[in-house]
C-alpha cells in the first residue's frame, strides 16, 4: 500500500460537491446553508449569492413557494421526507427549470434538512403534453355532455298538437340521467284538413350519431306525409331515403294516419319492424294491432302492410321497447305485464300513457336503461 | 348531512378543561388540524382546547364541502359558528393559522358574543398587491400555484384522466392514504383560488376584539406589509414579530408561538 498524501477535503464532501443533481443542506428556516456544484449551475448564481443568503422558497416559482410552505414543510416535518415533487426553480433571468425534488430531515434536533433536485426539462415537456392532453379529454367530455343535452333539448318531441275530437297524450323519458341523447322520438302532424298523422320510433343506437340519424328521420317523415297518405307508402319512401343516407343506423316506427270521416275516426297504421300499437277496449280487454314489417335503413326488399280500421271508443297506445324490455332483477317487464297493467288502468289516455311509463320506471328502479316514448289516443 | 352533526363531519377534537375558556385552532390553506400538534397541547392546562378540519380538508366528511357555500370565506366562516353552536361554546378565542386568520375574523364579526378574541397567525387580508397595497403576489402567481398543485396531487395520484376512475376507486384510497396533507385536487383548487384571491382588507375595521397578530419576520406568503397592515388596521390589535422564516411558526418555532398566545391570553379581556 502506498502513502497518500493528506486529503485537503474529507471524500464526503467531495461527493457531495461532485453528486449528479443539484444537492442543498437547508436550515429549519428554510436557509440554504451548502449548495454543491449542480445546484449552483441550476441557479445560475455563485454560491455567496445563494449559500446562507437565500431560503429555498425564495428560488422556486410563487406557486411552488406557496405549495412547499403550506404543504412540503409540513409533511417534512411530520414524515421527514417527501418525494418527487414537481416544482419549477426560476432563475434570476426569469427562466424557469422544471425540477423533481426529494427532501430527507437530516436532524430531527435542529430541523436541518437535505434537498436534492433533479433537471427534468425534457420529461417535463412530456408530462406537460400529458397533462394538456388530460386537460382536452377532460374538456371534451364536458363539452360533448353539454352538446348532448343541447341536442336532446331539441330532440325532445313537443307536446302534440290540440286536435279537434281527438284526445292525445305523449310522454318521453330518456335512458338514465337524461345526458345522453336517446334514438327514441314521436311526432304528431296534420298533413290534410281532417288528418292527422301520429309516428313514433326508435333509432338504433345511442349518443350524437343516432341523434342525427333521428332528427333526420323525423324531418323526412315531415317531409314525405303528405305525399304519401298510405302509412305503409310512407314507409317505403323514408326507407328509401334512410337507405340514400347511408347510414349504419337503422329505424323501428309505427306510422298512423288518423282521418276524421262524418263525425268519426278512422285510422290506417303501419309498422316498420316495430311493437304492435295496443288496442283497449272499455272493458278493460286489449289486443295488438299491425303487420310487423322490416326496420327503416335495414333490408334492400323491406315490406310494409297498412291495416285498417275504425277507431271508435278504443285507445290505441304506441310505445317503444323502451317499456317492454325495461330490466330488473327479476327479468324484463314484458308484453303480459303490459297487457295486464293497461287491463287495470282507466280508460283515458293520459292515464295509460303516464300509467305506463310509471310502472316501467318503477320496475327498474326509476333508473331507465333505455328510452321510453309513449303515445295514446282515444276519440273524444 | 342528515344525523350527523357538523362538529362530527369537520372531525372537532375537544381536550383540556371543560371548566375554562375555550381555544378553537383553525389550520390554514394546506394541511389539517394536526399542523397544531406542537402547540395546541400547551394550553390543555388552563383551556378547553377544540381542533377542527376544514371542509374539504384532512379528515373532514367529504359532504361538508359545497362549492358554492366554499366560494368565500364567508362560508367557512359559517361552519366555524356551526360548530361552536353545536359545542354550545362562546366567549371562544379563535386562533387562525394563514387564511384561517380572516376566516376568524369574519367568524368574530358576524357573531361577536361568540368570537371574543383573535388570534391571527402568519395572517394577510389580502395576498394579491393592489396599488401601494404589497400582498405579495400577482394574479399570475395564483395561476401558477393551481399549476403547481396541478402537478403535484399530494396523495391523490388519479389515474391520467379521472373519467377512467368510479366513485370507489377514491373511496378505496380514502382509506389507505393518509389524509393529514390531502385535499381533493378539485377542493384544493378551489379552496387556493378562494384563499389567495379574497379581499378581506375591509373587515379588519369592523373588528371589536382583543387581537394577537403573530408576524414571522421573513414569510414567503404572508411578507411583514400583510401582517403590518391587519394589526394597523384592528383596533388595538397586538402585533408580535416572531424574528425567524417560514408560513409556519407553530410548526418552525412552537415555543415562540405559545409564549406569545400564554402572554396574550394572560391578559383580562376588558369587561
Amino acid at each position: 500500500m502506498s502513502q497518500h498524501p493528506p486529503e485537503p477535503v474529507p471524500p464526503e464532501a467531495d461527493l457531495f460537491q461532485a453528486a449528479p443533481c443539484g444537492y442543498v443542506v437547508v436550515d429549519n428556516t428554510g436557509t440554504i446553508i451548502r449548495a454543491n456544484a449542480e445546484f449552483l449551475r441550476l441557479v445560475g448564481e455563485p454560491a455567496g449569492d445563494i449559500v446562507g443568503v437565500r431560503t429555498l422558497p425564495s428560488l422556486v416559482s410563487a406557486g411552488g413557494r406557496i405549495l412547499m410552505e403550506t404543504h412540503l414543510r409540513p409533511l417534512l416535518e411530520r414524515d421527514g421526507v417527501v418525494r418527487e415533487i414537481a416544482l419549477d426553480l426560476v432563475r434570476l433571468d426569469g427562466v424557469r427549470i422544471p425540477i423533481l425534488l426529494n427532501a430527507r430531515v437530516h436532524d430531527p434536533a435542529t430541523g436541518v434538512y437535505l434537498v436534492v433536485v433533479l433537471e427534468t426539462r425534457d420529461r417535463h415537456r412530456y408530462e406537460d403534453h400529458l397533462l394538456a392532453a388530460k386537460q382536452a379529454a377532460e374538456m371534451a367530455g364536458e363539452q360533448a355532455a353539454s352538446l348532448a343535452a343541447t341536442l336532446q333539448g331539441t330532440l325532445i318531441p313537443p307536446h302534440p298538437p290540440a286536435i279537434p275530437y281527438l284526445d292525445i297524450h305523449a310522454l318521453y323519458r330518456p335512458a338514465g340521467s337524461g345526458r345522453e341523447v336517446g334514438g327514441d322520438f314521436y311526432d304528431v302532424l296534420q298533413v290534410g284538413p281532417d288528418a292527422w298523422l301520429v309516428v313514433l320510433g326508435d333509432v338504433s343506437g345511442k349518443g350524437i350519431p343516432a341523434a342525427v340519424v333521428t332528427s333526420f328521420i323525423r324531418h323526412t317523415v315531415r317531409s314525405l306525409a303528405i305525399a304519401h297518405p298510405d302509412p305503409s307508402d310512407l314507409l317505403g319512401a323514408l326507407d328509401e331515403a334512410v337507405r340514400a343516407h347511408g347510414t349504419d343506423h337503422f329505424c323501428t316506427l309505427v306510422a298512423v294516419r288518423l282521418e276524421r270521416l262524418r263525425g268519426r275516426w278512422d285510422l290506417a297504421l303501419a309498422l316498420a319492424g316495430h311493437p304492435p300499437a295496443l288496442v283497449r277496449r272499455p272493458d278493460g280487454t286489449t289486443y295488438e294491432l299491425g303487420v310487423p314489417g322490416t326496420p327503416v335503413g335495414l333490408m334492400t326488399q323491406p315490406e310494409f302492410c297498412t291495416v285498417r280500421q275504425a277507431l271508435d271508443d278504443l285507445a290505441v297506445t304506441l310505445y317503444t321497447d323502451g317499456v317492454t324490455e325495461a330490466r330488473s332483477p327479476d327479468g324484463m317487464f314484458g308484453d303480459e305485464r303490459l297487457v295486464e297493467l293497461v287491463g287495470r288502468l282507466p280508460h283515458r289516455p293520459t292515464a295509460i300513457t303516464e300509467g305506463i311509463a310509471e310502472a316501467a320506471l318503477a320496475w327498474q328502479s326509476h333508473h331507465a336503461s333505455d328510452d321510453i316514448a309513449i303515445i295514446t289516443f282515444a276519440a273524444s | 348531512m342528515p344525523g350527523v352533526g357538523m362538529a362530527d363531519a369537520l372531525n372537532v377534537a375537544m381536550s383540556g378543561r371543560t371548566d375554562r375558556p375555550a381555544l378553537l385552532f383553525v389550520h390554514g390553506f394546506g394541511c389539517g388540524q394536526a399542523m397544531w400538534r406542537h402547540v395546541a397541547p400547551a394550553f390543555e392546562a388552563d383551556h378547553r382546547v377544540v381542533l377542527l378540519d376544514l371542509p374539504g380538508s384532512a379528515d373532514a366528511d367529504p359532504s361538508t364541502y359545497d362549492p358554492v357555500r366554499h366560494a368565500s370565506l364567508q362560508g367557512y366562516a359559517d361552519d366555524v359558528l356551526r360548530v361552536l353552536d353545536e359545542l354550545a361554546l362562546d366567549d371562544v378565542t379563535v386562533v387562525g393559522h394563514s387564511v384561517s386568520s380572516m376566516i376568524g375574523v369574519l367568524a368574530h364579526i358576524a357573531a361577536p358574543a361568540v368570537v371574543t378574541r383573535l388570534v391571527l397567525v402568519s395572517p394577510s387580508a389580502r395576498y394579491l398587491d393592489d396599488g401601494d397595497y404589497r400582498g405579495g403576489f400577482g394574479p399570475a402567481d395564483i395561476d401558477d400555484l393551481l399549476e403547481m398543485m396541478n402537478r403535484n396531487h399530494l396523495g391523490w395520484q388519479t389515474p391520467l384522466s379521472g373519467m377512467v376512475a368510479g366513485a370507489g376507486h377514491d373511496e378505496a384510497r380514502l382509506e389507505l392514504d393518509d389524509t393529514f396533507c390531502r385535499t381533493h385536487p378539485e377542493i384544493a383548487a378551489q379552496f387556493a383560488a378562494v384563499t389567495f384571491r379574497s379581499d378581506n382588507r375591509a373587515d379588519l375595521e369592523q373588528v371589536d376584539a382583543p387581537t394577537l397578530v403573530l408576524q414571522v419576520r421573513d414569510d414567503a406568503i404572508a411578507p411583514m406589509s400583510a401582517g403590518q397592515f391587519v394589526s394597523e388596521h384592528v383596533a388595538g390589535a397586538r402585533l408580535v414579530v416572531l424574528e425567524t422564516r417560514g408560513h409556519a411558526p407553530h410548526l418552525s418555532d412552537p415555543l415562540d408561538v405559545v409564549a406569545a398566545i400564554g402572554e396574550f391570553l394572560s391578559v383580562p379581556a376588558p369587561t
